[in-house]
């Protein structure tokens, strides 16, 4: 069994293109990662595709056939629905694929179309993937949902708003130099604690933008990337998922998320690493919230701890282990389907040193992604190393 | 809305809190939930039986929300909250109290409203 390589990635501009199908969105994506990689289309074995809300935004289901036709590759599709974990959990049956041999060369990838539909049509859209009865009948949104485990996060461990603040203060300060970012520019602590009111502890810079955008990464089997010459130093070395109950009234706690401790556990495991190995993170912050929960799953930080972890510098740029130095979901955007496999061409791009950002750890040769879906009732964890 | 098929025993449910016999499924092993369900995910009993739920919870986390769906666009801002009520937690709207006021640890009782936006059934806590 080895490791598979990423031989290429594409990204697309993030931001507010409502214009934009879907379908164009993969394509730009995914022709620059077949582009990157220097593997022919022909030899793409399958496309691995996330997407969440297609159905709702573009009145657009089956999109696997529909994406592989607009990347030029011939070969099986399948579209992968873990809400915003979609793209995760299409990467893990990719790496799951090529190392038991069954597959060279996958193309993995997700896009989203979201600002199409406006505010409140995202909004409800994005709710969906929370329990329809028990919850989005209740007047959960998804914002609200963060703000629930918030406001248990406070009441457990501490912290403040301001504490928030600093997280996404960070993450924009990160995107500022990435041309993929859709916010990219500089917010201080009192703009975020000035913003309107979303739900309550969470104001709008606490949340990440509503997106456009896609991803596509192409990954190989070691022997292929080595026939073929490929230049893929950066390998997936472990792959990890958790799942927890759907609703959060269900959940053991509100201001843990045990399906990303699952996931990070089997990841750290999978790749034979502890968590004091990892150089560098990218998170799924879709609320500033969210990426303290991340960082505790992840044990990158105790429980409690995480919370103060902007706000004293440890997970700047300039700090001992950086995280989200794309801008995370909160400044670089969040197109839902497609942010699993932005975060792993990120992780890529700052291993093999070709990131904006990637001089904020030169020496890293570790690297994890963490995608979460839903309230996190679904999560993968993904490592990332390179040979330095 | 009105010629929307019923959602079986969530509907059921909801007609049990609106005749005051609100209930709970708990399974051999003491695990509580809500319908329906036919196994239960924590232990995988399948012999569950309702239980009368205690008609006292209290919040155990809350937000206010302003950035309302369309389907809550009338009712923003409002306060949803997850109540414990011992072997289940409940997701509900509260309602007769000031958002500001609503706080961990209120103790609410459970009963059925209307949404000001649509006028469907929803779970609704007011303070006790």
């Amino acid at each position: 069994m080895t490791a598979p390589r990423v031989a290429g990635a594409g990204v697309t501009q993030f931001g507010s293109h409502p214009e934009r199908t879907g379908r164009d969105l993969f394509a730009e994506a995914g022709l620059a990662a077949l582009d990157q990689s220097g593997v022919p289309a022909a030899d793409v074995e399958a496309l691995y595709y996330g997407n969440f809300m297609g159905e709702l935004a573009e009145h657009q289901g089956h999109q696997g056939p529909l994406m592989a036709e607009m990347v030029g590759v011939d070969a099986p599709a399948t579209r992968f629905e873990a809400a915003c974990a979609s793209a995760g959990a299409a990467i893990r049956e990719a790496v799951r694929a090529v190392r038991s041999g069954e597959a060279d060369v996958i193309m993995v990838g997700g896009a989203e179309r979201m600002t199409n539909i406006g505010t409140a049509g995202a909004t409800d859209a994005l709710s969906i993937a929370a329990d329809d009865l028990y919850e989005i009948r209740a007047g959960m949104t998804f914002p609200g949902a963060y703000a629930l485990m918030a406001r248990a996060y406070f009441e457990e461990y501490g912290g403040t708003r301001e504490d928030l603040a600093e997280i996404a203060v960070k993450n924009h300060e990160h995107a500022l130099v990435n041309d993929h970012a859709q916010l990219r520019k500089e917010i201080s602590v009192e703009d975020a604690l000035e913003a309107p009111m979303v739900a309550e502890p969470l104001g709008l810079y606490d949340a990440c933008p509503i997106t456009d955008g896609a991803a596509a990464a192409i990954l190989t089997s070691e022997s292929y990337a080595e026939e073929h010459g490929l230049d893929a130093p950066v390998r997936v070395s472990g792959t990890g998922q958790g799942g927890d109950n759907l609703a959060l009234q269900d959940r053991a706690h509100y201001a843990q998320t045990p399906a990303a401790d699952k996931a990070a556990e089997e990841a750290y495991a999978d790749a034979g690493i502890d968590a004091d190995a990892v150089d560098v993170a990218e998170v799924h912050d879709c609320f500033t919230i969210a990426e303290v929960l991340a960082l505790e799953s992840l044990s990158l930080f105790e429980r409690g701890e995480a919370i103060t972890a902007a706000r004293d510098g440890t997970t700047t740029r300039h700090g001992d282990l950086p995280v989200n130095l794309s801008g995370g979901l909160k400044a670089k955007g969040h197109p839902v389907g497609a942010t699993g496999v932005a975060q792993l061409a990120t992780i890529s791009w700052v291993l093999d040193g070709s990131h904006p950002r990637a001089d904020a750890v030169p020496d890293a040769t570790v690297g994890v992604a963490h995608n979460a879906g839903g309230t996190v009732a679904s999560t993968t964890v993904h490592v990332l190393e390179v040979e330095r | 809305m009105t010629d929307r098929a019923r959602d079986g025993e969530f509907d059921d449910w909801l007609d049990a809190i609106a005749e005051d016999e609100p209930y709970y499924i708990e399974c051999s092993n003491g695990h509580g939930w809500l319908p329906p369900r036919r196994v239960c995910p924590e232990c995988g009993s399948r012999e569950l039986a309702r239980e009368p739920l205690p008609e006292a919870g209290e919040i155990a986390t809350h937000t206010t929300v302003q950035v309302a769906t369309p389907q809550f666009e009338d009712d923003a801002p409002y306060v949803t909250a997850i109540a414990d009520f011992g072997p289940v937690s409940v997701t509900g709207l509260v309602r007769g109290v000031e958002p500001d006021a609503v706080a961990v640890g209120t103790v609410v009782g459970i009963e059925i409203g209307e949404r000001a936006t649509t006028g469907e059934r929803a779970v609704v806590f007011r303070p006790r």
